[in-house]
């Protein structure tokens, strides 16, 4: 009854094209980012930060990252893991070299770097397609790792071989290091998730995400209607790496404080975001939060039944996760390919009819 | 001859057996996608399954032993019977089979036609699954694998090598698991051709890779043939579980070495069966090589991680079918 276009009258072409054409939607999302923003942040506690808001919001840019390259652009990449590396490395060597510099510039700079060596490793996708580019793309995770395992100046030639986030702020506010306020954390994410988010919703319905469909779709007819290929390709893996870097950066600076690259941005973590994606919905801005949101409560939720409430052994709980997202990700490639984002737009199309659906 | 002459033969020799195994490892993955076009991720996941449930039903544990006893607060964990090791293999084959017949029931019947990504997304789903099901049923620990292969280094060809180089050198140092599994693997690989070639499976086998539309008409059962081609992958798979598996126990690690077979196949090329092999020996030589001439010495080791990627890589964008893969064309 209320969720619906009747009587929504737009007076002018912004309006027409706008995000949420919806009047309830926009009402909807300005609500849930004033909870964000001002009702989050006074309650929210260390467990929580950790547990969950933190590694969500970091999962959702680096999901936003390889949605642009796999939903939109339609080149599969397993080397998100890799990419992130990028990210966290540059952020650790800048914040190391200049420490007086705002972390933002620091984080966004380590994003720019990430780009660079994206579009590196993305030259070879003018020639190689499908699964041999994702294959391909695959050397780029395994390299970045080893090269990051192996040349001590990128840890600052520390003893144990990882990297520790060192105490740096914004505007006067401790944001990485041990004493970093709770709050603190998920607002420096936050920030960056939802300026990430409105750039990559703006790119994605503009010339250059069109291009991108038009090259996932079948690139040989996009080339003969004019969309240059490499141009659309490359520019594809520089933004979809700046958001992975900059995702890779804040996992470590904000979230982890230490890292260690084989466990931290390991094949896992690439096969993670993957699934981030395809459960939430491949070329869809909400499908990275969704998936994002579901790949980050789930473990949580499930240890939280099985080992708080039902006293199970930890190890079977990892085990019924494999299971339960390894199924997941089956039944969701049969029922619905486009993920829970497309359940959500299909329960918009039924709401719109409710309660007369017929 | 210099002994640094004769330690990059010997390198080299390794190079050839662990490439051997690659190749075993890619076979499986060809089978598949010449069958059905499915590059399936689950290649590796499937030997380690495969080398669990062996190791499983020789020592005669209890499937679901952990959850049993989570929930009913039982201490079961062994039927108390060994079973004979070439039962033992007939009757993990048979879950091979089991488990091909349920992916074409469950899955691949329902993903007939979707594009090649979403399929091979779908295999990486499916190995998460057996992952974690493999762990569920028989336990997570390291396993030992033994059915009766011979372990070590030859004596023999230490001792009759030996007088090749100088003092230093002691004769080459191969281990006989590599040389049976060598063996295993010629005898694999010229029954597979075999049986693509002279029997009647095989040929529908054939013409289903050739054509699915042109074997349906002439009345080639698709589905039989999928079960039958997952089954010899299983089969396959069980191989190279065993060979991996008696090497280095049975453990998560190796379903890496699916992540192994991947640049043998850009390598190759998807779609051929000598491709396989002969990408697994370049890959085992290569990486071998390259660790030992300039990895080790300059680069600071362990470049066997990527050197197989770097390579494949390289090579794709000059080759994008691989190095005997069928030509691709492309139509609007």
């Amino acid at each position: 009854m209320l969720y619906r276009e009747a009587g929504d009258f737009k007076t002018s072409y912004a309006k027409d094209s706008q995000t949420f054409p919806i009047k309830l939607d926009r009402v909807g999302y300005w609500a849930l980012m004033a909870v964000a923003f001002l009702v989050v942040p006074f309650f929210i506690n260390d467990y929580w930060a950790n547990a969950v808001f933190v590694p969500f919001l970091i999962y959702v840019i680096a999901a936003l990252g390889l949605n642009i390259l796999t939903g939109y652009a339609g080149q599969l990449s397993l080397g998100t893991g890799g990419f992130m590396a990028v990210g966290a490395y540059a952020c650790y060597k800048l914040m190391t070299s200049f420490p007086e510099v705002s972390m933002i510039i620091h984080v966004l700079l380590a994003g720019g770097i990430t780009a660079l060596v994206g579009v590196m490793f993305g030259l070879p996708s003018l020639r190689i397609k499908g699964f041999y580019l994702a294959v391909a793309t695959l050397a780029a995770q395994f390299f970045l790792v080893w090269l990051f395992n192996k040349v001590p100046w990128f840890y600052n030639y520390s003893a144990s071989g990882q990297i520790n986030a060192p105490e740096r702020t914004v505007f006067g506010i401790i944001v990485t290091g041990p004493n970093t306020e709770a709050w603190a954390k998920y607002l420096f994410c936050l920030i960056f998730v939802v300026v990430l988010a409105w750039i990559a919703r703006n790119l994605t319905r503009g010339m250059a995400g069109r291009k991108w469909m038009a090259i996932r779709d079948m690139d040989i007819a996009a080339e003969i209607i004019g969309v240059n290929p490499l141009k659309a390709k490359l520019t594809a893996f520089a933004v979809s790496s700046f958001f992975v870097g900059i995702a890779g950066a804040l996992f470590f600076s904000i979230y982890l404080g230490a890292a260690e690259v084989g466990e931290a941005f390991g094949i896992q973590k690439s096969f993670l975001i993957v699934f981030m994606i395809i459960i939430g919905g491949l070329g869809s801005i909400l499908g990275s939060f969704a998936g994002a949101a579901f790949m980050v409560l789930m473990p949580v939720l499930l240890k939280n039944i099985l080992v708080g409430g039902m006293g199970w052994p930890t190890d079977l709980a990892a085990h019924l996760e494999f299971i339960i997202v390894g199924g997941l990700i089956v039944i969701f490639l049969i029922v619905e390919p486009h993920g829970l984002a497309q359940l959500w737009r299909l329960a918009k199309e039924k709401m719109r009819l409710w309660p007369f659906p017929h | 001859m210099p002994d640094q002459l004769l330690y990059a033969i010997e390198v080299t020799l390794n190079g050839l057996m662990a490439g051997v195994l690659y190749a075993l490892v890619a076979l499986g993955f060809v089978l598949i996608f010449k069958a059905s076009g499915i590059f399936n991720y689950a290649q590796g996941v499937m030997a380690l399954f495969a080398a669990m449930t062996l190791v499983g039903i020789q020592n005669g544990q209890v499937p679901f032993a952990h959850l049993i006893n989570a929930i009913l607060g039982t201490e079961i964990h062994h039927f108390g019977w060994h079973v004979p090791a070439l039962l033992a293999i007939l009757l993990t084959a048979c879950v091979m089979v089991l488990f091909a017949w349920i992916v074409e029931r469950y899955i691949l019947k329902h993903l007939v036609g979707q594009p090649d990504i979403i399929l091979f997304m779908a295999t990486i789903g499916m190995a998460y699954f057996m992952e974690g099901f493999g762990d569920l049923m028989w336990g997570a620990d390291i396993k030992k694998l033994d059915v009766g292969l011979p372990q070590g280094g030859s004596l023999w060809l230490e001792e009759n090598t030996a007088w090749l180089g100088g003092d230093g050198f002691y004769g080459f140092f191969i281990d006989k698991l590599d040389m049976v599994a060598t063996v295993v693997a010629a005898i694999l690989v010229a029954s597979l051709v075999a049986f693509s070639q002279y029997t009647k499976q095989g040929r529908a086998m054939r013409a289903v890779a050739d054509d699915h539309q042109a074997a349906l008409s002439v009345g080639v059962s698709l589905r039989f043939i999928w079960v039958l081609v997952w089954s010899l992958a299983g089969f396959v798979a069980l191989v190279a579980g065993i060979m991996w598996g008696a090497k280095s126990g049975v453990q998560f690690s190796l379903s890496l070495i699916a992540l192994k077979a991947l640049p043998v196949l850009m390598l190759g090329g998807f779609t051929s069966i000598p491709g396989a092999i002969v990408g697994g020996l370049i890959i085992g030589v290569g990486e071998k090589l390259f660790e030992f001439l300039i990895g080790a010495p300059f680069l600071g080791g362990a470049t066997e991680n990527w050197f197989a990627y770097m390579l494949a890589l390289l090579f794709l964008v000059f080759r994008p079918q691989g190095l005997f893969g069928e030509k691709i064309i492309e139509r609007v």
